[in-house]
């Protein structure tokens, strides 16, 4: 996953979201746990502002 | 080095939940640490801040002005045409409120939880729990560069809308996608509202949730939305929606936003298991929330008094077992789960329903002649008229 951090806000929404508990919020920046994600998306989909896409 | 505590009830997140859970389980005489992720406690801001009045006693709380940042006569309800149902405390005193200040609202309540004891750590974020064998024993974590473990009897995962500790823990707290809203708020000022009304916009300006637009003084207001998460596309839905619903709103097309604010809510009915051996899940993070309002506050107060309340039970006989909390699920759920699940069930009606549908809908209960207005003489009302609309859940109205 990429974060775009013009953009995030921070809220957490795609940690609490992620169906792979695959993300942590440390403070300001969003771990991927690589090894967890299932690259199903929902994160992208439903972030408020955009700021996540999937890396290519 | 990793740094070690002991202590009978660890809790993660000092959010409403959490600190009612600290301040509950200290007064009853157990060593608590209360752990907070953030540099401040209430901030940033997650929330739009709105609730209502009545519960506050129920769990303790003694409303202060330092927290209550506006007093509200009512609320309104906007349909996608523009009909009103205003609701006025006289007629809705229960569903009437405050807006709050959340930071200092969570502080006071956090203030609450020091006094009867509880230690409060900050910056401390947790990054799994630690378990002997099978059983839970503790949190670990970070604070200030420094690695900690906590050793407890029982965790309260008070961990809010990420909802991480329970997952570690091993219980299920996904939600579907038709159970989530994605949120933005913006404080705004300088725009021209209704000073004493919560206001709420439902149907096609805000798929599957609605616009609100909670005062907060004279001219400026926290203006937000929340999108129901299957509706979502991934183009930055909740901040397109309510972008272009304040573009097209003259009164608030012409202010200014001072904060910008991310959030996430879910919209089920509360976990099916908000227990396990050695832990309790209040709050947002048991997903204990109104799903058709959105509204959280007051039910991660109560959660977390009842959580509070019981492992002071439990730390009698020493046991905190599942079974042994069981009397927490036991009062969350007498108290609040036929609401939810109700509330639960309006939610994924008014999600289906055209905008003509709920021109209709606002117009009948405008001008229906409703006593005392809560979500359960509404509903009552509907179903005289839209039988549809309240069909599988009557038996709840």
């Amino acid at each position: 996953m990429k974060v775009d951090y013009h953009k995030c806000l921070h809220c957490g929404g795609c940690v609490g979201s992620c169906p792979q508990n695959a993300i942590y919020l440390n403070d300001y920046v969003l771990e991927f746990d690589a090894g967890l994600c299932n690259g199903c998306g929902r994160c992208v989909k439903i972030c408020p502002v955009a700021a996540l896409s999937k890396e290519v | 080095m990793v740094k070690r505590y002991d202590c009978d009830i660890v809790v993660v997140g000092a959010g409403p939940g959490g600190s009612m859970a600290a301040r509950y389980a200290a007064e009853g005489g157990l060593d608590v640490i209360l752990l907070e992720k953030k540099a401040e406690i209430g901030a940033p801001l997650r929330c739009a801040e709105g609730v209502a009045k009545k519960w506050l006693a129920e769990v303790g709380i003694e409303p202060d002005p330092k927290w209550i940042c506006a007093d509200m006569k009512g609320a309104i309800i906007r349909s996608p045409s523009g009909f009103k149902f205003q609701l006025d405390e006289s007629k809705a005193g229960s569903e009437v409120g405050y807006v709050l200040e959340r930071h200092l609202f969570d502080k006071a309540l956090a203030e609450k939880a020091a006094e009867a004891g509880a230690k409060i750590m900050m910056r401390a974020g947790v990054t799994g729990v630690i378990k002997d064998g099978e059983r839970l024993v503790g949190v670990k974590g970070n604070q200030f560069g420094e690695d900690f473990e906590v050793y407890a009897k029982c965790i309260v995962a008070a961990d809010g809308y990420e909802s991480q500790v329970g997952r570690w823990a091993g219980i299920d707290t996904n939600c579907k996608l038709t159970d989530i809203d994605s949120c933005i708020q913006y404080r705004m000022v300088n725009i021209d509202i209704e000073e004493d009304y919560c206001d709420f916009i439902i149907g096609g300006d805000a798929p599957g949730g609605y616009v609100w637009v909670f005062p907060k003084g004279k001219g400026v207001a926290n203006v937000g939305i929340g999108v129901m998460g299957s509706k979502c596309t991934g183009n930055a839905d909740a901040k397109y929606y309510l972008d272009k619903y304040i573009a097209k709103t003259p009164g608030l097309a012409k202010g200014s936003i001072v904060e910008v604010v991310g959030g996430f809510v879910s919209t089920c009915p509360g976990l099916d298991d908000t227990t396990a051996d050695n832990i309790v899940l209040v709050g947002d993070a048991a997903r204990i929330i109104d799903p058709l309002t959105g509204g959280g506050i007051c039910h991660a107060c109560r959660s977390g008094m009842y959580a509070g309340k019981v492992l002071v039970e439990c730390a009698k006989t020493g046991d905190f077992s599942k079974a042994a909390l069981k009397p927490y699920e036991k009062m969350w759920r007498d108290r609040m789960e036929d609401k939810l699940y109700r509330n639960w069930m309006a939610k994924e009606r008014l999600a289906e329903l055209d905008d003509e549908t709920i021109d209709e809908v606002v117009k009948l209960i405008s001008t229906a002649n409703i006593d005392e207005v809560n979500v359960y003489n509404l509903l009552k009302a509907i179903k005289e008229k839209f039988p549809k609309v309240v069909e599988g859940f009557e038996d709840l109205i």
